[in-house]
């Protein structure tokens, strides 16, 4: 985002932070469970939040790679602090979700049940730019290819989403260049700035939907000032210029990324990387899943569960013969060419997001836009597309 | 191999070993019922004494062989069993009295033992598979009670039991447990162990001790350094390695690796005080 082009149109209203309850009152009297970020022991994560008081107000966040820190603002911001460990994607894509079950019956034989909840509706308050950008990401992947997810589908229509711009990028966070963040740009149904400048405290409003325009009339606000709307340019501008720049343009990396197949440089990660999974289970966008058949020991029932997989376990590369890819380099290849690369030919975008959770929680401190660089570095000309063989397997 | 009963018959074995996983079994209360049911308890010293004279269609095996005497008698249990199934570290991995193989055996029998001319006992202590063939080893210290029913049951319906080897760090991730090694600095050795205990630990705020032992591809040498830019000290990571697993392969070679890079850490210090020492004690002349 630069200067010339503003994210989406200045909002004209005002929300007072003392009011930020009403919101939460407003969405509860509408049938909505309302999650959003919440103080943990060592982490902000997501969760219910019963009235304004559950926000982790005056709470920030220091990020580095396979480094988090929680730290006292001074300014009793409510979202003074970018992503945390977890993601929407839990309330969409479960982690653990049990599809059907088989019932073996005396009478009727095999009777199958399809389990899926009506989904409940839920409205998620602090929603991150580039979290809405994963949102879209993860529609076009469940429910915009040959057979649609039923239960991400009915689970996403019964969502409320209530963005709120970043003020406070984390040192990991690269969102401007992933054109994501770190202001909003669309799909969200409310979208808030928050305007913390003790001991005036506000919030800038405006809705992305009808049921946001519904909502927004019901909620106490006010218009907002020209003084107000400059400070709302200056925090999109500001938030920007703290994010340095880290990655080659798209085309360039798209073109780095399809010609480094056999690139020695996979091996060099594969000497850290861990192969632990928490990269691809923190990514908003991942949707690798397993699918376990289980049965109980009477041989009665039967249930198919599918929980949350990767690109970095054995089995998910799993084939007659065994998995294809064995080596750790093969496994970090195949992950960080498809978020940059071979997802846009797969679904049109970008599989990353910007969001650097991948980086912050690698217990190794993997920081895949530093491995994208060091990669460019050492390209040196050699430029062998990519092949069905390659090095396939590395160690 | 169906007993009189129509049923499989089931055998269950202690070697060196705690018990703890016996226990396990014994602690799937609700299923014990069906368990029971499906096959034939035939000979299980823990938890009745009837005994029926094999061959045993299903043999749980728990703990390591420490003694010449168990060196046979695994033999004899593996000729009298149709599947045999290994139960724990002891029985995978060796165990915490793996322990010995990095010490002198004889003199702990002198330090421990009032007669050691009485003990018979091998060097090493060794996972059953250094004996005898094993159908399939269930990895745990204790197993999972979760995943010995999924063997039980994939046993019984003759499929091949749904074990995933990845590490701890996906149960955790799934259970949505936030990382104390990245948000607290606390030592931890999920990303390189077996999965099993749904992450029982992290979850309650402590790091993982490996009880399952090495994850496929673990990748020890990595964890290590990620732990030491925590700034958690090479001894404490040694000794992380050095518990119930220690013989595995993966946590040995690491053991080892950090043992001597401290025993040469602690060599050119001590070489840095002395120089520094001679150097002060020049500049005192
Ligand atoms: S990149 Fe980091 S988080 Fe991902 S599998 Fe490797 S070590 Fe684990
Ligand atoms: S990066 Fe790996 S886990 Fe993520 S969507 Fe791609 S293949 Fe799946
Ligand atoms: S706490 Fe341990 S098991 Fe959990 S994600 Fe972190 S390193 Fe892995």
């Amino acid at each position: 985002m630069s200067t010339e082009k503003a994210p989406r149109p200045q909002p004209e209203r005002i929300l007072e932070a003392t009011q930020l309850q009403t919101l939460i009152e407003l969405l509860q009297q509408r049938g909505y469970e309302v999650l959003g970020p919440t103080r943990d022991e060592s982490a902000i994560v997501y969760g219910p939040l019963a009235d304004v008081t559950a926000l982790p107000v005056d709470c920030g966040d220091e990020q580095a790679p396979g480094v988090y820190r929680l730290r006292t603002r001074g300014d009793g911001a409510y979202f003074g602090y970018a992503v945390g460990p977890h993601s929407w994607k839990a309330y969409l894509f479960p982690p653990n979700e049990v599809l059907f079950r088989v019932h073996r019956d005396a009478a009727e034989g095999l009777r199958t049940e399809i389990l899926g909840a009506p989904a409940t509706p839920r409205a998620l308050l602090g929603v991150r730019p580039c979290e809405l950008a994963a949102l879209a990401i993860q529609d076009t992947v469940f429910t915009q290819q040959a057979v649609a997810d039923r239960g991400y589908a009915e689970r996403r229509r019964a969502l409320f989403t209530i963005a709120v711009d970043c003020a406070a990028p984390a040192a990991t966070c690269f969102c401007a260049e992933m054109a994501s963040g770190p202001a909003a740009r669309d799909g969200f149904d409310l979208v808030l700035t928050e305007l913390c400048d003790p001991p005036q405290h506000r919030f800038a409003i405006a809705a992305g939907s009808a049921a946001g325009a519904e909502l927004l009339q019901a909620l106490p606000t006010r218009a907002a000032s020209a003084a107000e709307q400059s400070a709302v340019s200056q925090q999109w501008q500001r938030a920007t210029a703290q994010m340095p720049q880290r990655l080659p343009a798209e085309e360039e990396r798209r073109a780095l990324l399809a010609h480094s197949h056999s690139h020695p440089h996979w091996e060099a990660v594969a000497e850290r990387c861990l192969a632990c999974v928490n990269c691809t289970l923190v990514c908003p966008t991942c949707f690798c899943s397993d699918m376990v058949d289980r049965t109980d020991l009477e041989g009665e029932v039967a249930e198919r569960v599918r929980t949350w997989g990767s690109c970095f376990e054995a089995e998910h590369s799993y084939m007659v013969g065994g998995p294809h890819r064995h080596s750790v380099a093969a496994r970090y290849r195949q992950w960080l060419t498809h978020k940059l690369e071979t997802w846009h030919e797969q679904f049109g975008s970008s599989g990353c997001v910007g969001c650097g959770r991948c980086i912050t929680w690698c217990p190794s401190g993997i920081d895949l836009t530093a491995e994208v660089a060091a990669l460019a570095e050492h390209h040196g000309g050699s430029t062998a597309p990519r092949t069905p063989g390659g090095i396939h397997e590395g160690a | 191999m169906a007993t009189a009963t129509g049923r499989p018959s089931l055998a269950v074995w202690k070697f060196a070993s705690c018990d703890g996983c016996q226990l396990s079994l014994l602690d799937c209360e609700d299923e014990l019922l069906a368990i029971a049911e499906q096959v034939q308890i035939a000979y299980f010293p823990e938890a009745t004494r009837t005994v029926i004279d094999g061959p045993y269609d299903l043999s749980l095996v728990e703990g390591s062989v420490t003694t010449p005497h168990d060196a046979e008698r695994i033999r004899a249990i593996r000729s009298v069993s149709k599947r045999l199934i290994t139960i724990g570290a002891c029985a995978t991995a060796g165990g915490i009295q793996a322990l010995r193989q990095f010490a002198d055996v004889t003199e702990f029998t002198r330090y421990v033992y009032a007669q050691p001319e009485w003990i018979e006992t091998l060097a090493s202590s060794d996972a059953i598979a250094a004996h005898v063939a094993v159908d399939y080893e269930l990895r745990g210290c204790p197993v999972a009670k979760e995943q010995l029913l999924e063997v039980l049951g994939a046993f019984l319906c003759g499929r091949r039991p749904q074990i995933p080897d990845t590490a701890v760090c996906q149960e955790c991730k799934r259970s949505q447990a936030v990382c104390l090694l990245v948000a607290a600095g606390t030592p931890c050795l999920g990303p390189v162990t077996h999965a099993g205990c749904q992450a029982l630990c992290p979850r309650f705020g402590r790091g993982c001790y490996g009880c399952f032992g090495p994850k496929e591809n673990a990748q020890p040498a990595a964890l290590s350094a990620a732990l030491a830019a925590q700034g958690i000290s090479r001894k404490t990571t040694q000794r992380l390695y050095t518990t119930f697993n220690v013989a595995a392969e993966a946590f040995r070679n690491e053991s080892e690796r950090l043992e001597s890079e401290s025993e040469s850490e602690s060599a050119a210090e001590a070489a840095a005080a002395a120089a520094a020492a001679a150097a002060e004690q020049e500049r005192d002349r």
